[in-house]
């Protein structure tokens, strides 16, 4: 009698295990615990190092739990925030700066649902907190950097004018301006006239002459000094949103605070050490123009005797160590970057990172590479590290950038705007540096001043009735289905419950984070999903009016519902979509619930409920439906 | 059991001078609230004040936000931080109206944090501030550009799928619908001067993909009921078409009004938002499937060949849905 095939029965058999399945670990709560890995050069974890980390615990009677070394890192549990926080402060200052403490929330998933992929959803910063970084911007390096490029600018503006100048610096003191020293008044009056004219930025004032010596001050304005500062606050919060969203975090909070400092509070990060490092990092490449050879005869007399060629500066290659000249002139930085990947070189088997440059940058190194065929070109890896030292009980930060070459070889041919750049140790430095690159630079250093756990935005009561209420809601819709619709009405529940374990299975694997309005998202899809049912029941009892057999009507229902559920929710999956194409957390995870619930939806509330109908009427002789 | 008569059938079409009118001054009004009352932005659209507070002895959040509540803070975002001993505090300086009365409007700084530590310092003593600031908005400065992609790529795209498995009078009629559910909706939150957060926007959008879903629902009675016909009046259709889908269209309406309901009256404050806006939306959705978007569709012109020209030679197609 029954006109639904047995495939169809075993699809469902099978979406309705996998869903209890993939959706069972969100029944396990994760441990607070502190993550440990190495940065780069120093000794890689190891059984030593976690021998000193649970040597150090048990010095100050810090009860841990487990202290194990998985795989590249090493992870400590404790029972609660609390001792998790004197933990990974007495485990900073045992391992010291070549290695990344950070916090994390271990999962508690037993072996055998994680070996097949199944895991918990991250819960939100709203029902359990996550870690708060505070970063502060520094903006001493905004004005260096302004008044260096003013202070290039007015070097080729004087000799584009033919003026004769003595010489053109930055004052000693930041923020005091460029003094450009002349030879004569007349040069003073007109180089002054110039600067003003072109820069419209700067103001020019005459100081004080003694001799031959005619001083110009200039000193970039305050009020642009003031735009700079926040638009770079601005640019820094760009960047940082893109590099955490690079990492897959969800519903990040990354907020300003005051004038100069930025608030990013991220919950449920698979792997916290990568994402401080990650937002914090300042790392890029700069591609010069090369002098000779790593390790040639000039590059090694320049290392030994001190003595720089004027327009080089000297490096070390990166691995080798063996010095190298490198030109003064930047032909492209990081910045200029419009994509970044990682991969394997195919011909040498060694990591590297493929560029793309913007217009801009590609019209450069087109240029460059065009003239140049033959000889070398360098690539500068330039990073900021900030070293943390315990001076008198307080934390001392000082700054200090390191560059190092990683290529540095003959151009072969012309190219600009695509090319690949080699030389990078590892590949996971490779990807580092391609996510790096690709999310931007950040438009002045970060240094993070503070990391702390956070607690719940949202207060336990009002999780508690948040929960109560989704629950309430969801049990009023299934008694009011199964009084209005009977026997189908409990098919529909069962569907829904069904539809409800599925959506969690599917978002737990994608690892959608899960807030309170996600949760409000949830019983939304629910009570919409029960649409799909109303029609089928509802074209059921229409066609029973019409006088159809009750196998006929149901064929015939579920057949016409068809076409109308089928329009109602791809129209429906438009708007859905539309909200996952937003940049903001919360309404972009808002808008994949829905869309996953759609999904799902019309699986249980069409084919489920279809096997189950035709499976309690399939084989009987009916003379009424209870619908 | 069964709450409406399977054959009712009722004029809706005949009232459409009336609906659409209401429709249009609905949205005029909403339109015109929208402009000059504007939507009470909420703490992650506008930023803030941030204070932390330090306690001698440990503290539980949940006493914090009382005390905060009993001096009228009721909206401050409490968390602990780091410990049990350290709370941060974020709230909209609006919240404290005598701090903003005193300072003319203006925000002061000092004032709030001290309002703050006075308010806790009635429960607990020992709560000490430790620093204040004022924070930036949560959400950046694009969401407001990736808001209006997001809708024109809903507008766009809704219109584009029904005008192939419709006719273009049905995308027109369902997007100009749909923008008056929208902007009706948002006409009533500025109304209440409801707190506009991230929430109740997720919730604006969840609307627009609600009420399309309601429309699409009659159109296609409309477009089978057009392909049956042997003489199809369209005002007549149309009105079948409402009547035939009216239950469904109540029933659905109830019970997703039902979850939301249960979210609004026992949810806590903070899916509040999500669930009214919620209700409105389904209300007004509903209402505009039944009286608007048909009305609509009947001016546009739409008819039985409109609907058949790739089955017009298959009589075998014709019937099917």
């Amino acid at each position: 009698m029954s006109d639904f095939p047995r495939w169809k029965y075993a699809l469902v058999a099978l979406m309705m295990v996998f869903g209890i399945v993939y959706a069972l670990p969100n029944a396990f709560i994760p441990i607070p615990a502190v993550q440990v890995t190495a940065n780069r050069g120093a000794p890689p974890i190891d059984t030593s190092v976690q021998q000193k980390v649970a040597a150090a615990l048990a010095a100050q009677h810090i009860a841990v739990g487990n202290v194990s070394v998985q795989g590249d890192h090493l992870l400590a549990t404790f029972a609660n925030a609390d001792i998790q926080k004197s933990g990974a402060d007495a485990m900073k200052s045992t391992l010291g700066d070549g290695y990344t403490v950070a916090f994390k929330l271990q999962s508690t998933v037993p072996g055998w649902l994680r070996a097949i992929g199944a895991r918990s959803m991250p819960l939100g910063l709203d029902l359990q907190g996550g870690v708060h970084f505070l970063m502060q911007v520094d903006e001493n390096d905004v004005i260096d950097k302004q008044e260096s490029s003013y202070a290039d600018d007015i070097r080729s503006l004087l000799r584009d004018k033919h003026i004769r100048y003595e010489s053109v610096t930055r004052s000693a003191v930041r923020g005091q301006g460029i003094a450009v020293i002349l030879r004569s008044a007349e040069d003073r009056a007109k180089a002054s006239d110039d600067i003003a004219n072109e820069y419209a930025d700067l103001n020019v004032s005459n100081g004080p002459s003694t001799g031959d010596r005619y001083v110009l001050n200039a000193v970039v304005k305050p009020e642009k000094l003031r735009a700079l500062s926040l638009n770079t606050i601005k640019q820094n919060l760009g960047t940082l949103r893109n590099r955490i969203n690079a990492l897959g975090v969800s519903e990040p909070l990354i907020q300003q605070q005051g004038e100069s400092r930025i608030v990013v509070e991220l919950a449920g990060v698979q792997d916290p050490a990568e994402a401080k490092k990650l937002i914090g990092a300042t790392a890029t490449l700069q591609y010069r123009a090369g002098i000779g050879q790593p390790g040639d005869a000039q590059a090694r007399e320049a290392a030994r005797t001190g003595n720089i060629p004027p327009d080089a500066n000297l490096y070390y290659m990166r691995g080798s160590h063996e010095p190298v000249l490198v030109g003064k002139r930047i032909i492209v930085t990081g910045n200029e970057l419009t994509d970044a990947a990682s991969g394997i070189d195919s011909q040498s088997g060694t990591p590297k990172v493929d560029v793309t440059l913007n217009a801009a940058g590609a019209k450069k190194m087109g240029d460059f590479t065009n003239a140049n065929v033959g000889k070398p070109m360098a690539v500068v890896y330039v990073e900021r590290v900030v070293d943390t030292k315990m001076v008198n009980g307080k934390e001392v930060r000082t700054p200090k950038i390191t560059e190092s070459v990683i290529s540095d070889a003959n151009i072969q041919g012309p190219f600009s705007r695509q090319f690949q750049t080699t030389g990078l140790g590892s590949p996971k430095e490779a990807s580092e540096l391609a996510l790096l690159l690709k999310g931007g630079a950040l438009a002045a250093p970060v240094d993070i001043v503070e990391e702390r756990v956070i607690g719940p935005s949202l207060g336990q009561d009002n999780i508690d009735k948040g929960l109560k209420a989704v629950l309430l809601g969801l049990s009023l819709v299934l008694l009011a289905a199964a009084l209005y619709y009977k026997l189908f009405g409990l098919v529909a529940d069962i569907a829904l419950f069904f539809n409800l374990v599925i959506l969690v299975a599917v978002m737990s694997m994608i690892g959608v984070t899960l807030t309170m309005p996600g949760i409000a998202g949830i019983v939304l899809t629910l009570g919409m999903a029960i649409d799909a049912n109303v029609l089928i029941c509802e074209r059921v009892r229409e066609e029973l009016r019409n006088g159809s057999t009750p196998h006929a009507a149901i064929r015939a229902g579920y057949e016409k519902a068809w076409s109308t559920i089928l329009d109602a929710n791809v129209t429906h999956l438009i708007a859905a979509l539309a909200l996952t194409t937003m940049g903001t957390g919360a309404i972009k995870g808002f808008g994949v619930t829905l869309m996953i619930g759609i999904l799902t939806s019309l699986f249980t509330s069409v084919t489920l409920t279809h096997a189950f109908t035709a499976m309690i009427h399939g084989h009987r002789k009916l003379k009424t439906l209870s619908v | 059991m069964e709450i409406f008569n399977h054959n009712s059938n009722i004029n809706f079409l005949g009232m459409r001078k009336y609906s659409i009118a209401i429709a249009l001054v609905l949205m005029l009004a909403s339109i015109a609230l929208i402009a000059i009352k504007g939507l009470n932005y909420g703490l992650d659209f506008t930023g803030g004040v941030s204070v932390v507070v330090d306690y001698d002895q440990p503290v539980q959040i949940a006493d914090v936000r009382a005390a905060l509540a009993k001096g009228g803070l009721e909206h401050a975002v409490v968390q602990s931080l780091g410990g049990t001993r350290e709370v941060s505090i974020r709230m909209q300086p609006k919240d404290d109206v005598d701090a903003m009365k005193a300072a003319g409007g203006k925000v002061n700084l000092d004032r709030i944090s001290a309002d703050v530590t006075r308010m806790l310092q009635v429960a607990r003593p020992d709560a000490r501030m430790k620093s204040r600031d004022y924070v930036g908005s949560e959400v950046g400065a694009e969401l407001k550009s990736d808001g209006t992609v997001a809708a024109v790529f809903v507008i766009l795209g809704i219109m584009a799928y029904l005008w192939i498995r419709f006719e273009r009078r049905f995308a027109i009629a369902a997007v100009a619908t749909e923008v008056h559910d929208v902007l009706v909706t948002l006409g009533i939150i500025a109304l209440v001067q409801r707190d506009f957060d991230m929430t109740v926007l997720a919730s604006v959008l969840a609307v627009i993909g609600y009420s399309i879903n309601d429309k699409v629902v009659v159109f296609d009675r409309i477009r089978e009921l057009f392909r049956l016909a042997r003489k199809a009046e369209p005002e007549e259709i149309l009105n079948r078409s409402i009547n035939n889908t009216l239950s469904r269209t109540i029933i659905t309406s109830l019970f997703t009004s039902i979850t939301m309901g249960a979210l609004y009256f026992f949810g806590g404050p903070v899916v509040r938002g999500f669930a009214v806006t919620m209700l409105i939306g389904i209300v007004v959705g509903t209402l505009s499937s039944i009286f608007v978007a048909s009305p609509i569709l009947l001016w546009l012109g739409v008819s039985k060949k409109d609907l058949m020209p790739v089955t017009r030679d298959n009589p075998e197609l014709a019937r099917r849905p």
